[in-house]
């Protein structure tokens, strides 16, 4: 036994000790970058002290008890006392202090995190729909809808209008603000701001069955100069206007012919007709989004053919159905068109698809 | 007041012959455990059965942290992870742990306050059988088309039929339901039994803690139970006969079945906690040579918990969009429990202080249990502030904070209860140096599975995913939490293997191994079948120990008990039937006509229920009459 301690405890125990320090990550909620989650946290902090001083009281004197009151070869009755009242008062005062410790901060927070609040101007409206098992945001003020990446400007408050299309979802991005549950048939709404300009990561966290592990998102704060020329791509009157590149150009052809307009929006597709149904992720400017799939991946060509090659190996169980057979022997081409067209959506001609901003732990 | 058995005359008819079937009368083989009616024969079975599917349950939780021992892993699919940690959380709170506390209740209540048996034995009987079927109802589902994957606690929509057409969802519904018979049956049994059966001079104020706790969880049971009946035939109604209360398309209200489902969850947290308690209340005392220091507060804050319990279940909705003042008033009441709590663990202490304290293996579980069950009420406090519970709830955290109220705190209890039962059980000692290994191992390991998963949670860890994303720091807690699986099942092997070794080679224990304070102690080793010879009379609260140190109690002298013949006609002992277990298995197979829609089937049990419950209320007396004095049992008498 002891040399298995050894063998196996102390590489785990130095291994904790060495990545333990670092409690940062970018789906931490230990490494708040927004006041809601700073308010959490701060919280939980003080409730930490609190159960430090606990813990110490309690096995302190269990730790007394254990070394002072061993039977050893003891064996005398001790004395058979049935207990103290007024030290049983004053044991029961105490939990009450401790309890009132905590209870007075936490009813503060409360109210500071958790209010419904009215949006007026100043407010950045946002309404988010979960869908088994992707995430679609709606801004009415700008007349935009898109999916899987929230984009904010750091200056405004963020009010969510949070609601399902199907089961229970939970919108959980642990750096700017704790959980708030997507029910159908009920609104609930979550307030935050995000000051500091940067990529938070999210996900459900409630149960939503099939891809529910793979239902992620992403949140970009930016400039509020970087967000306005963001929310301009989405600027299209009439038709499409799809980029010179005869990949490009020919992928947007199969876009239609492969079936892809069957569900997925894209804007200006067919002029002023619509394609797609807003069931389905809208893929306007896709071309702008650092991730794929609802953030599973980062958005490269590679990952791109990859996904629409075989979406259910990257994501079981999602809804996205494989458009090319194994053995079609034009597969290769198709799909790389495809995915040169659908990562040009909202770019600028010149540029290749855009780099991937959110994708690593330094990046924030 | 006590109830003795001084003016029961001898039964006029002991055999109406109005029943069915004979009453059977077997002493041995499967026929005699198929219709037994003995209280400890039952505990038996239904320790048995709940270590039975435990294991099922460490086998789902094995392969769930195999499975995200590393980001990526493909060990299962994501239907078949579902459908794992759903029957694991089934299985540990319906078919694990709540019915150990049934099954150590169901052996010791009757011995603790001395007497013969419960009030009702063959409801006793059905209890245990329709809590097995429950099980075996539930298990049955992974070959009949899949295991339920909503979870334990299975929030509609995700339970109607348009997100969920497979069958596990009827299985976990008409399984509780059936399962939630034998809890609800075997709870007002035992209330009657604790209520009227006590031995004469054993006062409410004079029962040990244990039989205390199983009091009040069995009235937890009684009121928590139906809300989730309700909730649980809603769903049973929206699936089988197209009612609409869930279904969130014809205006249904998703967050209801949550509202219903906590008020008895909550509870339900308390109904598997409040046993523990009891057994460490009667672990602690033994080995320190001491009584539980502040019995009446002990009594008291077991009571207030169990009250409190109905008024807390919305703190496992902080996140549903209640509200500021609702979630203000949850998280006040959640915290008051935190209040009697506390004095718990102060009076745990303080028995132990000034006391003489000896460290078997069962009271290291004790000890163990003392250690974690502070830490899950630590992260419980924690939890009861909305604010921090926004970012921990439905993460790892909640899922080692429940851990180690559960295990750490419920579990390693029980785990002291078997040690300090056993030699009751089965008149020999599990082996104490083997067994202090084994809680090494078991202790290390839990903690290693466990503690680590807080970190991940606050890290941005969802449960119920069956993967997590490389590079955000999730790795290294999992990896952890998996290789405690490794250390921890060894120690169940090793527990097993104990047993198993005790039972076959166990040193003979004799009738008080441990100088121990309570009545059961007091009956041999195993106890007979009609538990004591004499009629125990109780003259101090701990009732065994006053007779084995009168100097050192301060109890009445039992005079008023001098001169009375309890037992005047003989012991009478209820006879065995057939009908508890035939009662039982109707209901078990009506439970496949619904969810399979045969109606003929359906009826068909129906009137099998209706033939077994009149066979069984015109059974008769029966039974048979001991005569300790004689050593003659006449059967039929």
């Amino acid at each position: 036994m002891t040399r298995w301690f050894r063998s196996a405890l102390v590489p785990i125990l130095a291994a904790l000790l060495l990545s333990g320090c670092d409690f940062a990550g970018p789906q931490s909620a230990l490494d708040p970058a927004g006041p809601i989650a700073q308010a959490q946290l701060d919280l939980f902090n003080w409730s930490l002290w609190l159960s430090a001083l606990v813990m110490i009281g309690t096995f302190g004197v269990l730790a007394y008890v254990i070394l002072r009151y061993r039977r050893g070869q003891r064996t005398d009755i001790p004395e058979q006392s049935h207990g103290n009242p007024k030290l049983e008062i004053a044991l029961t005062i105490v939990p009450v202090i401790i309890v009132v410790m905590v209870a007075v901060p936490t009813v503060r927070t409360i109210f500071a995190t958790e209010a419904r609040v009215t949006p007026t101007e100043e407010d950045l409206v946002v309404k988010v729909t979960g869908y088994q098992w992707w995430w679609k945001f709606e801004y009415p003020e700008y007349g935009i809808t898109t999916a899987n990446e929230l984009r904010l400007p750091t200056d405004r408050r963020v009010v969510l209008q949070l609601d399902s299309a199907d089961v229970l979802h939970s919108f959980w991005v642990p750096r700017l603000a704790g959980k708030r549950d997507m029910i159908p048939n009920q609104g609930n709404q979550l307030t935050f701001t995000a000051p500091e300009a940067g990529t938070y990561y999210g996900q459900c966290a409630e149960l939503c069955l099939g891809a529910h592990a793979y239902m992620k998102f992403r949140v970009i704060s930016e400039e509020p100069a970087a967000f306005e020329a963001w929310a301009d791509t989405f600027d299209i009157d009439g038709a499409q206007r799809v980029q010179a590149d005869p990949q490009v150009q020919r992928g947007h052809q199969l876009f239609a012919q492969k079936g892809c307009t069957t569900c997925h929006r894209v804007d200006g597709y067919r002029g002023t007709t619509e394609v797609g149904t807003p069931e389905f992720p809208d893929l306007t400017n896709f071309g702008t989004r650092t991730t794929l799939g609802a953030a599973i991946l980062p958005n490269t060509q590679e990952n791109l053919e990859a996904w629409l090659r075989d979406p259910d190996d990257l994501k079981p169980g999602n809804y996205m159905p494989a458009l090319w057979s194994e053995d079609d022997p034009d597969a290769d081409e198709e799909i790389a068109a495809v995915a040169a067209y659908l990562l040009s959506l909202g770019t600028p001609d010149e540029t290749e698809a855009r780099a991937f901003v959110g994708g690593t732990h330094g990046d924030r | 007041m006590a109830i003795g058995r001084r003016d029961v005359p001898a039964p006029a008819t002991p055999d109406a012959g109005g029943g069915l079937l004979a009453r059977p009368a077997w002493t041995k083989g499967l026929g005699s455990w198929l219709t037994t009616v003995d209280h400890k024969r039952l505990g038996i079975l239904y320790i048995l059965t709940s270590f039975t599917f435990m294991g099922l349950a460490s086998i789902e939780a094995f392969i769930i942290r195999l499975q995200l021992a590393a980001p990526g892993m493909e060990l299962v699919s994501p239907d078949v992870y579902n459908q794992l940690f759903t029957m694991h959380g089934v299985t540990m709170i319906f078919l694990a742990i709540m019915p150990l506390g049934t099954g150590f209740a169901n052996y010791f209540v009757p011995l603790m306050i001395g007497a013969r048996d419960l009030a009702f034995p063959r409801l006793n009987a059905f209890g245990y059988w329709v809590y097995a079927f429950g099980g075996l109802f539930v298990y049955s589902s992974f070959f009949l088309g899949g295991a339920p994957d909503v979870g334990w606690f299975a929030y509609a929509p995700l339970t109607s039929l348009s997100n969920n057409p497979g069958n596990g969802t009827d299985f976990y519904m008409i399984g509780l339901l059936i399962g939630g018979i034998g809890s609800l049956v075997t709870a007002m049994n035992l209330i009657v039994t604790i209520f009227s059966m006590r031995a004469p001079g054993m006062t409410m104020m004079r029962m040990p803690v244990f039989v205390w706790m199983i009091l009040v969880t069995s009235f937890l049971i009684v009121f928590a139970f139906p809300p989730l009946t309700i909730a649980l035939t809603q769903i049973v109604f929206d699936r089988t006969f197209g009612t609409l209360f869930y279904v969130p398309e014809a205006g249904g209200l998703p967050i209801l079945w949550q509202h219903l489902f906590w008020i008895f969850g909550h509870p339900e947290v308390y109904i598997v906690i409040l046993p523990a308690f009891g057994v460490i209340s009667e672990v602690i005392p033994t080995f320190s040579r001491k009584p539980i220091f502040g019995y009446p507060v002990m009594i008291l804050s077991g009571i207030f918990i169990g009250f409190m319990g109905f008024a807390v279940w919305s703190h496992h909705m902080f996140t549903t969009g209640l509200g500021p003042v609702a979630n203000t008033a949850f998280a006040l009441t959640s915290f008051v429990i935190g209040v009697p709590t506390g004095v718990k663990i102060f009076n745990w202490l303080g028995t132990m202080w000034g006391g003489s304290v000896r460290f078997t293996t069962s009271m290291l579980y004790a000890m163990a249990f003392l250690f974690m069950f502070v830490i899950g009420g630590i992260t419980g406090i924690m939890l009861a502030m909305p604010p921090f519970t926004a970012q921990a709830t439905d993460s790892y955290f909640v899922v080692a904070h429940f851990h180690y109220v559960m295990g750490g705190g419920a579990l390693f209890a029980f785990f002291a209860g078997v040690y300090y039962w056993f030699p009751k059980l089965t008149g020999k000692l599990l082996p104490e140096r083997f067994g202090q290994w084994t809680f090494a191992a078991m202790f290390i390991g839990f903690n290693m599975i466990f503690m680590p998963q807080h970190f991940a949670g606050l890290m941005g860890m969802p449960r119920r995913t069956q993967t997590y994303e490389a590079g955000i720091g999730l790795e290294i807690w999992n990896l952890v939490s998996t290789a405690g699986t490794f250390v921890m099942g060894t120690a169940l092997f090793m527990l097993l293997f104990s047993v198993i070794y005790a039972f076959r080679n166990g040193t003979p224990a004799g009738n008080d191994p441990w100088d121990a304070r309570t009545l059961e102690w007091a009956a041999t080793s195993p106890p007979q079948h009609h538990n004591f010879d004499e009629q125990p009379i109780v003259t101090d609260r701990d009732a065994f120990w006053a007779q084995k140190y009168p100097e050192a109690s301060h109890g009445d002298d039992g005079s008023q008990w001098e001169g009375m013949d309890f037992d005047a006609h003989g012991i009478h002992m209820p006879g065995q039937s057939w009908y508890p277990f035939l009662l039982a298995t109707s209901i078990f197979i009506a439970g496949y006509g619904l969810l399979f829609e045969n109606w003929p089937l359906s009826i068909l049990m129906l009137v099998v229920l209706v033939g077994a419950t009149y066979g069984w209320a015109f059974e008769g007396v029966g039974g048979h009459h001991v005569h300790p004095d004689d050593g003659a049992e006449a059967a039929g008498d």
